[in-house]
């Protein structure tokens, strides 16, 4: 009854990639500006080959881009990759508006309609 | 007849699993249950003029199963589940099945708050994909998922 919104899942599509909450919070912590990967490790109790690795499957997808500065390694977040999640949202979103508006229109006739009756009564 | 209220219900993913939808009514909450779980008044309002609601079927009992489907012009659409708790007026929880996805059963949790006439509706949609990630076991811990979009929202707009 809540309407699934279909979408096709893939291995390499960002909704997968940010459905594993480690790879949210390293988004959380690269969305405050372009970070080398120590200070992503440095914000999260876990490990640098951990942090890598999530950090190689939000590259793949394109949620994260990399850029070399001398001999460091700077990582961002690509926000545009995000868009279609932010969408999608925004979308179930204005669905159930227009559904729980219609039950508000909806429950303020019963409610019309209740008093209406009591009043006969 | 359009309220105050119009468009305000809002969407949250708190977790890894979860959707949650929340909607404030000026109307007590033994009615909003009633609008929820009543054939003939959940007709009047789930579907649109343009795609109905052609089945509605609600066997309100624990154990008890629900289906609705809606037409519109691409086809139809069905979703069923069963009733497993049922705490009226405050509380409702039933598995749910998109019938275009049947593999994908959801636990719905329908929670209906009443303070000062008006009634808080929270529905709570538990996925049971994604179950065995980190963020599941540590949802507590984990900052939830609309503040991430909320953040890189705002990174959306300074990058347009």
């Amino acid at each position: 009854m809540i309407g699934a919104v279909a979408r096709a899942a893939t291995t390499a599509d960002v909704f997968n990639a940010v459905a594993e909450a480690r790879r949210r919070q390293i988004l959380d912590v690269l969305a405050s500006g372009e970070k080398q990967v120590t200070a992503v490790v440095e914000a999260l109790p876990i490990s640098q080959p951990q942090v890598s690795k999530h950090l190689r499957v939000l590259s793949e997808v394109g949620l994260v881009e990399a850029r070399s500065d001398g001999r460091q390694r700077l990582y961002r977040v690509n926000g545009r990759r995000l868009k279609p999640i932010h969408d999608w949202v925004s979308n179930y979103e204005r669905h159930w508006n227009e559904r729980l508006d219609r039950l508000d229109t909806y429950l303020h006739e019963l409610q019309h309609e209740e008093k209406h009756d009591d009043d006969k009564s | 007849m359009t309220t105050s209220r119009s468009g305000s219900a809002t969407v949250t993913l708190p977790s890894d699993r979860e959707i949650v939808i929340t909607r404030v009514f000026d109307a007590p909450a033994r009615l909003v249950f009633e609008a929820w779980t009543t054939p003939e008044h959940v007709r009047r309002w789930w579907g649109t003029e343009a795609a109905p609601l052609v089945v509605c079927d609600i066997d309100l009992r624990v154990g008890g199963s629900w289906r609705y489907v809606m037409r519109d012009g691409g086809g139809e659409q069905g979703w069923h589940g069963t009733y497993r708790e049922i705490g009226a007026p405050h509380r409702l929880v039933s598995t749910e099945v998109y019938e275009g996805f049947p593999d994908a059963e959801a636990l719905d949790t329908l929670t209906l708050v009443e303070e000062g006439g008006k009634t808080t509706l929270t529905v709570n949609v538990l996925h049971a994909t994604h179950e065995n990630r980190d963020g599941h076991l540590n949802s507590g811990m984990e900052e939830g998922m609309q503040k991430t979009l909320d953040r890189l929202e705002e990174l959306l707009r300074s990058l347009a």
